[in-house]
């Protein structure tokens, strides 16, 4: 049974392959900082928000993309605030609202339209992507690449200690807000490729497994890029292969290469010691 | 002689409370001045405010804008998910020859440190690894914010030894928030007790026998400073 002929001759497959890369690239990147902030939970907790900018995107007629960006921009500040004032711990303010905010969605979407594809959404379907998806990929991507380069050195200071970083002139509370905005961005535009229940899975696995692996942090980045990259070509092949949702398929690749990456870092480690 | 930095009337309130209380405070070029108080008394406060992290509510702070500050943080973990080399950590930000480097790395006693990754290295060299970070670019005032914190006495000797070298060395000030006080008498030129107000300050001999330093430290800890001044002077009279 010839399977790549097909994946590289039909469109449709190809504009999923090649929204799943860009993902995988931006991913792996971005990845990097949830896991050295801590970020994961934040940031799975504002993907399951999305869903009801999916909701209010629908509803109003607008582009979706847009209306998750403005309807997390909108939680992540409103989490910082809740935060500040201190009423609660910071799991719980998330736990709450991930929740809240993914079943208010799932009820308006019910309401809003009987046939909208729901599994499609929370684990991702490539094979919707279409035009409009890959622009907006490409530019978000690229902002949220080129944000993250330019300001690298400061983030990476500001991660190691932000007392440090402010006395050296790094404006910090600018960078966090700049950061949970790339974040925003990054949940909307990978809802298609790996679904909003995945989103947070998709930054954290690549970037862990390549912890293991890398001596810096900008070589633990470039190779979460690159695992990104491999697992999401062996998902999105064995999605079509298995008949499978791109999403699950695309992590469960991840999960292999983590996995591996033990024994793997152990022979790195032999071949050229610290 | 003109100030490094000298702030005026600071007041910092949060929620109400005066976390700081009409403090002034004025550091001038070579001098080595250690705040002393009780935890929560708004130590940090005043040296991020002196820094100017912070605009105070009431008061000003007068700083040169091209004064160099070199900045050694309170409780710094190293991160252990991210991979990165103390000579990737001190040339982060930072532009540094490796003449440079290679002198500050002997000063503070970190050459074989370099190369390995800042997540393995104990309390005390990531101390003296941050310390290093400080001194890139020859500041004109170090600002240390309780930096034996978390050290073993001996780590504590250690630290401030090579503190009190490298004041010797270069010509620099000194602002330091530190409770080691009977460590750094010797070299600390000025004491400022401060519980959200100034409560007394000058030398250390002075300060110790302050009533308010009694009253704010208690008995013991102002005879075992008496202690320790005796013993001080006596070595010098020999």
């Amino acid at each position: 049974m010839d399977i790549i002929t097909p994946m590289l001759t039909e469109p449709f497959i190809l504009k999923g392959l090649l929204a799943g890369l860009i993902v995988a690239l931006v991913a792996g990147i971005m990845g990097c900082f949830v896991v050295w902030r801590r970020m994961a939970y934040f940031g799975d907790s504002l993907a399951h928000s999305a869903l009801l900018g999916v909701a209010f995107g629908i509803a109003l007629g607008i582009d979706l993309n847009l209306s998750v960006i403005i309807l997390c921009s909108f939680f992540a500040l409103l989490l910082v605030w809740l935060q500040r004032k201190k009423l609660f711990a910071t799991d719980t303010l998330l736990g709450i609202l991930a929740h809240a905010a993914l079943s208010v969605g799932v009820v308006t979407i019910s309401i809003l339209e009987q046939r909208i594809d729901l599994q499609g959404y929370l684990f991702g379907d490539i094979l919707t992507v279409g035009d409009d998806q890959i622009w907006w990929l490409v530019i978000g991507g690229s902002f949220i690449l080129f944000t993250l380069i330019l300001n690298w050195s400061s983030l990476v200071l500001m991660t190691i200690d932000e007392d440090l970083a402010q006395a050296e002139n790094v404006s910090v509370s600018r960078l966090q807000i700049l950061l949970m905005f790339l974040m925003t961005i990054m949940i909307a535009i990978s809802i298609k490729i790996v679904g909003i229940l995945l989103i947070a899975s998709m930054l954290i696995i690549a970037p862990a497994a390549s912890r293991q692996l890398s001596r810096s942090p900008e070589m633990m980045a470039v190779i979460a890029s690159l695992i990104g990259v491999v697992s999401v070509v062996a998902g999105i092949y064995s999605s079509f292969q298995f008949d499978t949702p791109s999403g699950p398929t695309i992590v469960a690749a991840l999960a292999v290469i983590f996995v591996v990456s033990f024994p793997l870092s152990k022979i790195f480690r032999k071949v050229s010691p610290v | 002689m003109t100030n490094l930095i000298s702030a005026e009337n600071l007041t910092i309130r949060r929620d109400n409370k005066k976390i700081l209380d009409n403090v002034s405070l004025d550091i001038e070029a070579r001098d080595f001045v250690t705040i002393l108080g009780p935890n929560g008394g708004g130590k940090s406060m005043l040296l991020k405010c002196l820094m100017g992290f912070f605009t105070p509510d009431e008061g000003t702070v007068k700083r040169e804008s091209t004064l160099k500050i070199g900045y050694v943080p309170q409780k710094f973990f190293s991160e252990q998910t991210m991979p990165i080399s103390a000579i990737q950590f001190l040339q982060l930000r930072k532009k540094v020859t490796p003449e440079e480097l290679k002198m500050i790395a002997t000063e503070t006693k970190i050459e074989g440190l370099l190369h390995k990754p800042l997540n393995i290295l104990s309390g005390g060299e990531v101390q003296r690894i941050l310390l290093a970070r400080s001194l890139i670019g020859t500041p004109e005032i170090l600002v240390l914010d309780e930096p034996a914190q978390n050290l073993d006495i001996s780590g504590q000797l250690a630290f401030y030894k090579l503190l009190s070298e490298i004041y010797e060395e270069r010509s620099l000030s000194i602002l330091m928030v530190s409770h080691d006080l009977h460590m750094v008498m010797a070299t600390t030129k000025k004491v400022v007790c401060l519980f959200h107000h100034v409560c007394c300050s000058g030398e250390p001999q002075v300060v110790t026998q302050d009533p308010e330093f009694i009253t704010l430290f208690g008995n013991d800890m102002a005879e075992m400073m008496a202690v320790y001044q005796h013993g001080h002077n006596h070595s010098h009279a020999h």
